[in-house]
């Protein structure tokens, strides 16, 4: 009860925010980048609130709490992955785009083939993803709301996210992450100081504990130190399906649409740096800590515990309540549900900007609005149209699918699709559109035929590709789908526009400024 | 096409030691980042014993290598902060000699 009052309050401060966002909001420029005035703490903190999802919340925990070390190797490249964000891609990509992803790629190619590619794309990787983040919050609720089913949590957050996104616009969405990410920090931080309280502040003490911890498997009592490798990722492939993993990470985060068009919402590239810098120290801390949640959950809950009350997702909120009772319970269980809603809400505003001003204006209409704020109704409409298909998809699949590969997918495409295309286009002069449709078309197939015939929807016996995560494979032939293309085929306008393009990366000129205000 | 804005600096000395220096910077510390992140995985997948010999009390050597992951990534972003600040400048003055002429 307590956590729905909770939840409640998040809902209507939000709300609040969407009302208030709906009144600065008009234009292009204020719905799909807030009218690029957020300053770089508050995007530092709006990238790591669109990036923390449920599934490293709750999941992350859960896997160190049932197969420790394993599950913190997990953490690692999470933050790593920024690297690649901010030494690549944050600041050419805000110096020479306007709202999306495929700007950076058509400035200099063919914008209609790209455009529709790239609009392809993000669509899978968003949608993907969401619908993994809808039936995440299904399930969660039914373990932690007492009296909400499965298809109303779904329904209701699908609803809120569609609002904050019609309504709201960027500005609206940015706050709903800012907020998120505070609670969810400052959530994790006092759990962790209970954790470390649990063991009289003594390092030692706790590390001890989880050189020996005790839970009970086929029956039978077994002692275990989970700092021990290899409880999770087993032979013959276990190391390699890890490696494939952190490919796609490393590479894929800088490929996640929700998270390349935050760089747009920022003044100038200057300030796209300094707030993946911010985000970088957030993301940091915060999975540097999952080693207090995680191993705090197999020490002083226990393994069997928490499998007798939900499973793994429920790792954290447990040791919330065995640690402060039923009103922190409720609150960690609010803030997981908070952290889902901002991760939605960003994969939608996305989604459908790529759809309205990549494919509705630029591919269909070839460029040019037939009316002032056309392109904005229509991105209004495509977020209906997705959070109508994520609510449809999610009750379908049901509380009981396993759609963890769905975000494995998500960023094995983005990794292998958008990654490559991206760099080349920025540092390779005779990149071309050939080269660009290829290399998205075969990064995008590749990672879902791989998939397909993977463990997790063909069952690890039958499996023809042995790994859960495809990175290792598809993006290799990303890279090389996109640079096959570009050496079949000559696109000079392509190479003479190069120079206009690293002027503009490099030094900011002629970039798009903020506006209103 | 040569008297172009684009084009001229393009051309301009200033410029081209611009994108050299970038690159001087993030070429080496990408790949450097690559390899010490990749090191983790394949360590702990192929070299196990190695990464179970404990340090102090359960904490061995695959949990302070992950840990110093973290700390990795961020002296590269603080190393490329401090760079970034000089490219900054030297963009400046690029876009400064493009207005006067």
């Amino acid at each position: 009860m307590t956590a729905l009052v909770m939840f409640l309050v998040f809902v209507a401060a939000t709300l609040g925010i969407t009302y208030w966002a709906s009144r600065r909001t008009s234009g292009a420029a204020g719905f799909f980048a807030a009218n690029r005035q957020i300053t770089a703490w508050q995007n530092g903190f709006a990238v790591a609130g669109d990036y923390m999802s449920a599934a490293s919340f709750l999941g992350i925990a859960g896997i160190i709490a049932f197969q420790g070390y394993d599950g913190f190797m997990y953490s690692v490249g999470w933050l790593v992955a920024y690297l690649t964000v901010l030494l690549i891609v944050a600041e050419p990509l805000r110096n020479v785009g306007k709202y999306t992803m495929a700007d950076v790629l058509a400035y200099r190619l063919s914008p209609r083939p790209v455009r529709a590619m790239a609009s392809l794309s993000t669509l899978v990787v968003s949608t993907f993803y969401m619908i993994a983040q809808m039936v995440g919050a299904g399930t969660l609720v039914a373990l932690l709301l007492k009296g909400i089913n499965y298809n109303t949590a779904v329904i209701g957050v699908g609803i809120l996210m569609v609002v904050y996104v019609v309504f709201g616009g960027m500005l609206a969405t940015t706050w709903v992450q800012i907020i998120k990410a505070i609670l969810l920090m400052g959530g994790t931080v006092l759990l962790s100081i209970l954790v470390l309280a649990h063991f009289d502040f003594s390092f030692r003490a706790f590390f001890d504990a989880i050189g020996h911890v005790t839970y009970t498997e086929n029956g039978q009592t077994v002692v275990r130190d989970f700092m021990q490798p290899g409880l999770r990722f087993k032979p013959p492939y276990g190391a390699l399906d890890l490696i494939s993993l952190g490919m796609a990470l490393i590479f894929g985060t800088a490929g996640l649409p929700h998270i390349l068009v935050r760089f747009y919402t920022v003044p100038d590239a200057q300030t796209a740096r300094k707030s993946v810098v911010w985000a970088m120290v957030l993301i940091g801390v915060f999975y540097i800590m999952t080693t207090f949640l995680g191993f705090g959950a197999a020490t002083i809950v226990g393994r069997d515990t928490i499998a007798a009350h939900g499973g793994t997702n429920m790792s954290a909120p447990l040791l919330a309540e065995a640690l402060g009772g039923e009103m922190f319970f409720a609150f960690i269980s609010a803030i997981a549900f908070a952290t889902i809603l901002a991760v939605v809400a960003g994969l939608t505003i996305s989604a459908s900007a790529s759809f309205a001003h990549d494919f509705y204006t630029n591919v269909v209409h070839r460029g040019t609005e037939r009316r002032t704020g056309e392109e904005v109704r229509v991105a209004r409409i495509a977020a209906f149209v997705v959070g109508a298909v994520a609510i449809a998809v999610a009750i379908l699949l049901g509380p009981t699918a396993n759609v963890a590969f769905l975000v494995a997918l998500a960023f094995a495409v983005a990794a292998s699709a958008n990654l490559p295309v991206i760099v080349l286009s920025l540092f390779w002069r005779r990149f071309n559109t050939a080269g660009a449709v290829a290399g998205l078309g075969t990064g995008l197939v590749a990672s879902l035929l791989l998939i397909l015939i993977g463990p997790s929807i063909m069952g690890a016996s039958r499996a023809i590709f042995p790994l859960e995560n495809p990175g290792i494979l598809s993006i290799p032939l990303g890279f090389l789908g996109a640079v096959l293309g570009t050496l079949l085929t000559r696109e000079p306008s392509a190479e003479t526009k190069f120079n206009e393009l690293i002027v503009r990366a490099n030094t900011g000129l002629g970039a798009e400024r903020s506006t209103g205000h | 096409m040569d008297n172009h804005p684009w084009e001229k600096i393009a051309a301009s000395s200033e410029f081209k030691d611009l994108v050299r220096a970038k690159l001087r910077m993030i070429v080496p510390a990408t790949l450097f980042f690559v390899v010490y992140y990749f090191a983790l995985p394949i360590l702990v997948g192929y070299a196990p014993g190695l990464m179970q010999r404990k340090v102090v009390s359960s904490i061995n050597l695959a949990y302070l290598f992950a840990l110093s992951q973290f700390f990795m990534a961020w002296a590269i972003a603080a190393l490329y902060v401090r760079a970034a600040a000089r490219f900054d400048l030297m963009a400046k003055k690029i876009l400064e000699k493009a207005q006067t002429r």
